[in-house]
């Protein structure tokens, strides 16, 4: 009898986890923010700064782009895994995403903060 | 198939543009206005209108996906319901929100 052995990474099922719960914060974070536009569009300037000076608003808006950049971050890898076989190209695209979403992460924080 | 080419679309260009905006939007009330000019161009709104519809319909897809992840309409003839209806989903969303927006 074959005796079947799991192998791999193991990291699969945290990212099939990972990838629900970024997904599940996001879609609240969206909904709150769609019914708080609706409810009370900012109109100017002035008050469209508003908005993004409460610090928890602030602190809610970074959450979802952490949750947005890991979500991402987890959907190119196995899109690239699925369909780049060459390892050397797959590396260095995996590599760019990263730096990518780096990036915006800083930026991200840059935009929320100033 | 169309969940991922809309994820990797959502990834670039949609993240660097979404940043982008949030930055002029944010910047000063100069490029607010500038940033509010420059979204009333049709080509620009049809563009973001297209963008929209990339957006809800992973989103919409993703509530698919978490469905079935609890077991909801996981029968063969269920998620091939549930698939027809994600796509007509996101676009009558798409429309909806489109209409509004114009």
């Amino acid at each position: 009898m074959v005796k079947l052995a799991v192998t791999g990474a193991h990291y699969g099922l945290r990212d099939w986890l990972v990838q629900r719960i970024t997904a599940a914060l996001m879609a609240v974070y969206l909904v709150l923010l769609a019914t708080i536009l609706i409810a009370s569009p900012p109109h100017d300037y002035a008050a469209w700064r508003m908005l993004f000076s409460g610090q928890w608003f602030r602190i809610a808006s970074f959450l979802f782009f952490v949750s947005l950049f890991w979500h991402a971050w987890i959907g190119m890898r196995n899109i690239l895994m699925d369909y780049i076989h060459s390892t050397g190209t797959r590396l260095l695209m995996q590599i760019l995403v990263i730096l990518a979403l780096l990036f915006y992460a800083v930026w991200s924080v840059d935009i929320l903060w100033r | 198939m169309l969940h991922r080419i809309s994820g990797v679309l959502l990834f670039f260009p949609g993240i660097p543009i979404l940043l982008c905006s949030l930055q002029t939007a944010m910047d000063s009330p100069q490029s607010y206005i500038e940033f509010q000019s420059f979204l009333a161009t049709p080509l620009i709104k049809g563009s973001l209108i297209l963008a929209m519809w990339f957006f809800l319909h992973h989103f919409c897809a993703g509530i698919r996906h978490l469905a079935m992840d609890l077991h909801y309409g996981v029968t063969l003839e269920q998620s091939r319901m549930s698939g027809k209806l994600v796509l007509v989903m996101g676009i009558l969303l798409t429309i909806l929100i489109g209409v509004k927006l114009w």
